[in-house]
């Protein structure tokens, strides 16, 4: 299930306007990777860039590789399409459909992409994604209501059940808890620990001490001044990231004497 | 009103000027059109109530009110059906085309044309529907009767001028084409990026995206858009009663022969000109029952949104 992730040389664009420059990186499977840095750095549009979701954008694309399991995403014979069914993405802020219930966001995606399947098989998948999201015991009273009408916490995990019920290779999260409160936050937190048995899952958020919690890798995004392209500064093993990095900006960064 | 929260000190909140001038203008406008509305209904049920009540022979037509109206009431919902089974998932198209799928630049200018078509007087596309329209769906009315004449609908004898009860419903749902897809265009360019991105996300193509994320949230829209044009399209009289002038048939179910009932609106046009003493009654009456329909079509039109309120990502 869990692929390697590497990126080579990766120019992002929005129109004109170069975003990030540069990105070289190989993400592990089976862990976590944090992404950090001040806002507008790239870091998003990074992970966005990941399983094609920046080309949504009007304007926006991408010049360089992408390689995951052999196969460049960017490749002129790869349907963006089938990218996302491969690789999932939980956003910022919680959207499951108002418009379907708990059941339905959850197979959302399964509906998509597979023909008919079994009401049993679809019931169970609902009862495995929705434990494997810790959301399980809360909601499976009330499958049949809008998604809308959870907690935000609830709703996120909802969207992360929805996420992996199709079993995607990496899962994508940005900033999956900064609409969150710390209750919600840190059961999100246990969650990604369980989730990257499975999966390889890199994460952007803003909260440094969960990147310290979490992740096994980090990485650090910055930019020069306003207009110019954000880079990754420093890609490390999250301990060495935050006790001896390699780079003065990043140090500076976690320390809290940025800018 | 309630002020039961506030400290004792200082029983009522303080009220500023300018909140309880809108505040009062605002209940002023919703009573005004409440009077309105009753002015309306006390207008119809009164003037109509000779004719409620008038022995059958005395009411126009000599078999009394019920078979007077029957038809017209038969021939308005006849002809505003079609209309809105053809218009609404034209202008559904329409609007998503406009949406999602046209570039940028033809976009802007599409909406632009289709706001300026809902604009378009009534009576434009009556001569239109007469002049160009008719004579053009002959060859196709004639088809229809040799090809599907079977069915109670195409029955003949096919009109030989075009002025049938399917080319009113055809022109009224062109009327009604600009402002369903004016207002489902709104919609949905209203959907959030995020229930977009949601499913673009879990790998959506362009059409399952709208299918998931966009016609759903959007529904209530549609419908909203769908009534405005049923509205229209039950109340348009000068395009029908060009149309249809002349014609006076009972219920039939032929759309494409020269019989054909008439709508309320354009009979009370045609009619009421000529009419005197209980006759206009009789068309009071008509219009009261027009009035009825648009209200209970409203009313279904709000249950079915209602239904699933939760459901209608409002919250």
């Amino acid at each position: 299930m869990a692929k390697r992730i590497d990126v080579s040389d990766l120019d992002i664009y929005y129109g004109n306007f170069k975003a990030v420059e540069g990105v070289n990186v190989s993400i592990e499977p089976r862990s976590i990777t944090a992404l950090i840095g001040p806002s507008g750095c790239g870091k998003s549009t990074f992970l966005r860039s990941l399983n094609r979701m920046h080309e949504v954008i009007p304007g926006a694309r991408v010049e360089g590789k992408v390689v995951i399991d052999g196969q460049d995403l960017y490749g002129a014979d790869i349907d963006p399409v089938d990218v996302r069914r491969q690789i999932g993405m939980v956003f910022q802020r919680p959207n499951p459909f108002p418009t379907m219930s708990i059941y339905d966001n959850v197979v959302a995606g399964v509906r998509l992409n597979s023909a008919r399947m079994k009401k049993s098989d679809m019931d169970d998948l609902v009862e495995r994604s929705l434990k494997g999201a810790n959301l399980w015991t809360e909601v499976k009273d009330r499958l049949n209501r809008p998604g809308s009408g959870l907690s935000g916490g609830q709703q996120q995990r909802l969207c992360i059940a929805r996420a992996i019920a199709v079993q995607p290779e990496v899962l994508l999260m940005d900033e999956p808890c900064s609409a969150l409160d710390p209750i919600s936050t840190l059961a999100i937190e246990d969650l990604m620990t369980e989730l990257k048995e499975q999966f390889t899952i890199v994460i952007v958020t803003h909260n440094m001490q969960q990147a310290a919690r979490v992740s096994e890798s980090t990485g650090f995004f910055n930019l020069n001044g306003v207009g110019q392209p954000g880079r990754l500064i420093e890609f490390n093993p999250t301990e060495k990231i935050f006790s001896n990095p390699d780079q003065k900006a990043t140090e500076d960064y976690i320390s809290g004497r940025f800018g | 009103m309630t002020t039961t929260s506030a400290p004792p000190a200082n029983p009522r909140p303080k009220r500023r000027p300018g909140d309880r001038i809108f505040a009062g203008s605002a209940k002023g406008a919703g009573i005004l059109i409440l009077l309105i509305l009753a002015g309306v209904a006390i207008f119809l049920v009164t003037e109509s109530f000779p004719a409620l009540t008038a022995p059958a022979e005395d009411v126009p037509g000599g078999e009394g009110l019920a078979s007077y109206i029957g038809p017209l009431i038969f021939g308005t919902l006849m002809a505003a059906t079609i209309a809105l089974l053809v218009a609404t998932p034209l202008a559904v198209a329409i609007a998503l085309f406009i949406t999602y799928y046209a570039p940028r630049r033809i976009a802007a200018g599409l909406g632009y044309l289709i706001d300026l078509l809902a604009a378009v007087p009534s009576i434009v596309y009556g001569f239109w529907g007469i002049a160009w329209f008719a004579p053009r769906l002959v060859p196709f009315y004639q088809w229809l009767e040799e090809n599907l004449g079977f069915i109670p609908l195409f029955a003949g004898p096919a009109s030989a001028t075009g002025r049938t009860m399917l080319t009113i419903g055809l022109v009224l749902a062109v009327m009604i084409l600009p402002i369903i897809s004016a207002i489902s265009r709104e919609v949905f360019s209203q959907v959030p990026s995020l229930h977009r991105e949601a499913a673009l996300a879990l790998g959506a193509t362009r059409w399952e995206m709208i299918k998931m994320a966009v016609l759903p949230y959007g529904k209530s829209g549609i419908i909203g858009g769908a009534m405005l044009g049923l509205g229209r399209a039950l109340g348009e009289t000068m395009a029908v009663a060009i149309i249809l002038s002349g014609s006076a048939a009972g219920i039939t179910w032929a759309l494409i022969s020269s019989a054909n009932p008439q709508t309320i609106a354009a009979n009370i046009a045609l009619q009421f000109p000529e009419s005197t003493g209980l006759a206009v009654n009789t068309l009071i009456a008509s219009g009261l029952a027009l009035f009825v329909i648009t209200l209970l079509v409203n009313m279904l039109a709000r249950w079915v949104v209602n239904r699933r309120a939760d459901f209608s990502g409002a919250n």
